[in-house]
């Protein structure tokens, strides 16, 4: 996979674009004029004396006087970047991201911004780091074994963007349709375990609603005002909607957060059958789009290029529902998935409470690892929690059982 | 206070903008007078045709979808304002929510005082509909502050429990809220506070920074009920307006507490003049004395309110065109409000109620909020006139019922004199 930007002229600050002159074609929200230009950059610097997330972090004055007069080809810019970070100022004890891309350039036009925020986000990856990618399933070493007294169900989330097209945060209404049509297309040739339906957000019954309520398929209009303030709701429900296979255990949400979001699910504890299913899955679709001469945004330093900063690499999140009553109560239960590198939410997602011991357990990463990588740490990590449940609740010790820090 | 170079940039602004960004960005034609007619700016390029772009408004009730046909996108789709404004970003908010059944709101706003002329394909039919039937192509409308024509407007306390008239303003340059930056936002609170700090006598008062403000302020402000929110309805976030909350906002007052004006709320400036009891001459004396004297202050700077004789006073929402004024009472009509002939009095009026808690409220006993109607077509006098001459009637009908005597429906009044 080679970088977009090879096809553009190849001189120094080849994605940039001149503010004045140039045919900003996507227009959203204030930032796409030069009325800013006439003003300083410290008359339009925001006030982030409040704010606690990446972007504030790492904006400086300076930065952003150097970064206020660029825009990507398809006229985003830092302002566009920014505004969900400016609105959110955060919250004391969660550090959220605080910017979006509104393209594929985002991430080269405004990387004297992103990078830092990268590095801060993903644990000190740098700019000169290369993500490796790999969907080999047979790559991973067991995981079909999770003892299902204690897990109750496994899967594996990833998105996926494609190329040419604007992020949710910038895309226009045309835009956004060519990225259902094509996606609509390439699942529709599915087939196999893999064969599924499209249900369109606003052609859907209410049976078909009701039916994907009750399998917690069908997602909302985002109400966060994280996501909202970033422009990604716009036009709801136009364009949006979720396919997924016969089976219920192959999900694709369109037009959501991301272009594409990827979900491979089962109940139980056979991962290793759930990733097979995400990767022989992916995969295919990715060939599918070949097939109609289009690709994913992906280039050898960042991975799959997606909408938030924190999930590019893999953009993937590989978890189980489980119980661990005992463990989750033990006072090194954070050390423990810190040292695993996993992470630990409710059952209802991110920012959720565990309700009844059961937790979801994730991989903590998504860029600098691979999938397989990734999944194995899963694997392995949750092998152990399990283990020394059982410890705990034969009133063992879990001393002598402690991991080493990945 | 400004420096040297600040009031030679203000007093030229309206030519320095143009002079300062890049040639071919913005048009000549730049609205710098009370003139009517304005260019639009560069045409966006667009990579799909209108058609793939037109949005989805077959489940939508507003008047915006009522009037946006294919047609009418496709001719405006590719235009801007010299500021940059797009028409897909005057109808987001239109998109973004569909309306109710029973309410029709507008469903779109303006980034900017160009956008009405811009986008006048669609505006104007927007605006007709929304005005009853108001022409901007052939109508003219009136402004008169001019409180000493007002007749009566003293009503008696045992009805009447206060009196408020509100409207808003626009600092002619400057981007409205759906589309202003930081920087023209800082700007319209700084322009705005420097005026207010200029007023005396009764109308001395204070400024109160939303990001500065003290907990001991705003709890004061709550109490006295003038502090605003960030705005939660999507039907203003769609729009925009809420962007770097809470960033130049704030809310002045005079030390009596009468007079208040918001900074960057919906609006570049929102104008109260209030009371207690039933004095509305008083309350509108008071709101028109603030008013020109905040414009005459803003003049000596070398800025002006936004207005034109077709739509009068500009602000962010078409419904706010014209004279933007909501002059009403809280008034309290226990056997009226009973009656089923209400509805039907209120309308030949030209009058709407409201709960006490403001638009979408219900009513709390039988105290309602009564207010003119129109916005756009009658001057300000003329409104609140016709509040007055209103209010004055309820309470005469409410007075007949207290004695057992029967009440009439009057005549419509005319809507346009």
């Amino acid at each position: 996979m080679h970088s977009s930007f090879a096809h553009l002229q190849g001189e120094e600050n080849i994605t940039e674009a001149r503010g004045t002159g140039v045919d900003a074609t996507m227009p959203f929200g204030n930032t796409h004029n030069q009325l800013k230009m006439n003003y300083t950059a410290e008359q339009e610097f925001p006030d982030l004396s409040q704010h606690n997330n990446h972007m504030a972090k790492v904006l400086t004055l300076e930065m952003y006087a150097n970064l206020r007069d660029k825009q990507t080809p398809s006229g985003f810019t830092v302002d566009d970047v920014i505004q969900t970070g400016v609105d959110n100022p955060g919250h004391p004890f969660i550090m959220t991201v605080g910017c979006v891309a509104g393209d594929e350039e985002t991430y080269e036009v405004f990387k004297d911004l992103l990078d830092p925020v990268i590095e801060d986000r993903h644990g000190g990856y740098k700019p000169t780091d290369k993500h490796k990618t790999d969907l080999n399933p047979d790559n991973l070493q067991g995981g079909d074994d999770l003892d299902p007294n204690y897990v109750l169900s496994s899967r594996v989330r990833t998105g996926r963007s494609i190329r040419g097209f604007c992020l949710p945060p910038h895309c226009s209404r045309g835009e956004r349709r060519a990225i259902e049509g094509l996606s609509v297309e390439a699942l529709g040739a599915l087939d196999g375990d893999l064969k599924g339906k499209y249900y369109a957000l606003k052609d859907m019954t209410e049976e078909e609603q009701q039916q994907l309520i009750d399998d917690h398929f069908l997602f909302d209009k985002p109400v966060s005002p994280l996501l909202l303030a970033s422009g990604m709701a716009r036009d709801w429900p136009d364009a949006r909607g979720i396919w997924h296979n016969d089976n219920k255990t192959f999900l694709v949400w369109v037009n959501e957060e991301d272009h594409l979001r990827v979900i491979s699910m089962q109940k139980g504890g056979n991962m290793k059958e759930v990733f097979n299913r995400f990767c022989t899955g992916l995969t295919k679709i990715e060939e599918l789009f070949k097939e109609k001469g289009h690709e994913f945004m992906w280039n050898e330093h960042l991975g799959y290029v997606l909408t938030c900063p924190s999930n590019l690499g893999t953009g993937m999140r590989g978890g189980v529902h489980v119980k661990l009553p005992n463990l989750s109560k033990h006072e090194k239960f954070g050390e423990i998935l810190k040292r695993l590198r996993l992470q630990k939410r409710g059952t209802g997602g991110v920012d959720t409470a565990a309700v009844g011991g059961v937790f979801d357990i994730s991989n903590a990463d998504r860029l600098g690892f691979s999938e397989v990588e990734l999944v194995q740490m899963v694997v392995d990590g949750v092998k152990l929690l399990v283990e020394m449940e059982k410890h705990l609740e034969a009133g063992q010790s879990i001393d002598d059982l402690m991991p080493e820090q990945k | 206070m400004a420096s040297s170079f600040a009031r030679v940039l203000s007093s030229k602004r309206k030519v320095g903008i143009l002079s300062l960004v890049g040639a071919g960005s913005l048009t000549v034609g730049f609205f710098l007078n009370r003139e009517q007619h304005v260019k639009a700016g560069a045409h966006v390029r667009r990579i799909y045709p209108p058609s793939a772009e037109y949005p989805d408004l077959r489940k939508h009730n507003n008047c915006m979808a009522s009037h946006l046909t294919p047609a009418v996108y496709a001719k405006l789709s590719d235009k801007t304002t010299p500021n940059g404004y797009t028409l897909d970003e005057a109808i987001q908010t239109g998109v973004d929510n569909p309306g109710h059944p029973f309410i029709k709101t507008v469903g779109m706003v303006a980034g900017d005082e160009e956008s009405y002329e811009v986008f006048a394909d669609i505006f104007n039919p927007v605006i007709k509909e929304r005005h009853n039937g108001y022409d901007p192509c052939t109508m003219k409308h009136p402004t008169d502050l001019d409180a000493s024509k007002i007749r009566g407007g003293q009503f008696h306390e045992k009805y009447v429990l206060s009196s408020r008239v509100r409207t808003g303003r626009s600092i002619r340059g400057l981007s409205l809220p759906p589309a202003c930056t930081r920087a023209e936002r800082r700007e319209v609170e700084r322009v705005v506070i420097d005026a207010l700090a200029g007023l005396k006598g009764d109308l001395a008062g204070k400024y109160f920074s939303l990001t500065l403000m003290t907990e001991q302020e705003q709890q004061q402000l709550i109490d006295d009920h003038f502090l605003f929110d960030k705005p939660v309805s999507p039907l203003l976030t769609c729009a925009g307006m809420a962007r770097d909350w809470p960033d130049a906002r704030g809310i002045w007052h005079n030390n009596e507490k009468t007079f208040l004006v918001w900074v960057n709320e919906e609006d570049h400036t929102r104008v109260i003049s209030m009371e207690k009891g039933g004095n509305m001459k008083r309350v509108f004396e008071r709101f028109c004395k603030g008013l020109l004297e905040v414009e005459r202050l803003i003049q000596e700077k070398g800025w002006e309110f936004m207005w034109n004789e077709r739509l009068g006073y500009i602000l962010t929402c078409p419904s706010n065109l014209g004279t933007g004024l909501r002059a009403g009472v809280h008034v309290t009509l226990p056997r009226l409000s009973k009656d089923p002939r209400f509805p039907k009095i209120l309308d030949n009026l030209r009058l709407q109620k409201r709960g006490t808690g403001g638009v979408d409220t219900a009513a709390v006993g039988n105290t309602f909020d009564i207010s003119n109607l129109d916005r756009l077509g009658q001057s300000e006098v003329q409104l609140v006139q016709t509040v007055i001459d209103g209010v004055n009637y309820l309470i005469e009908c409410e007075k007949k019922l207290e004695r057992g005597q029967d009440i009439k429906i009057p005549a419509p009044i005319s809507q346009f004199k």
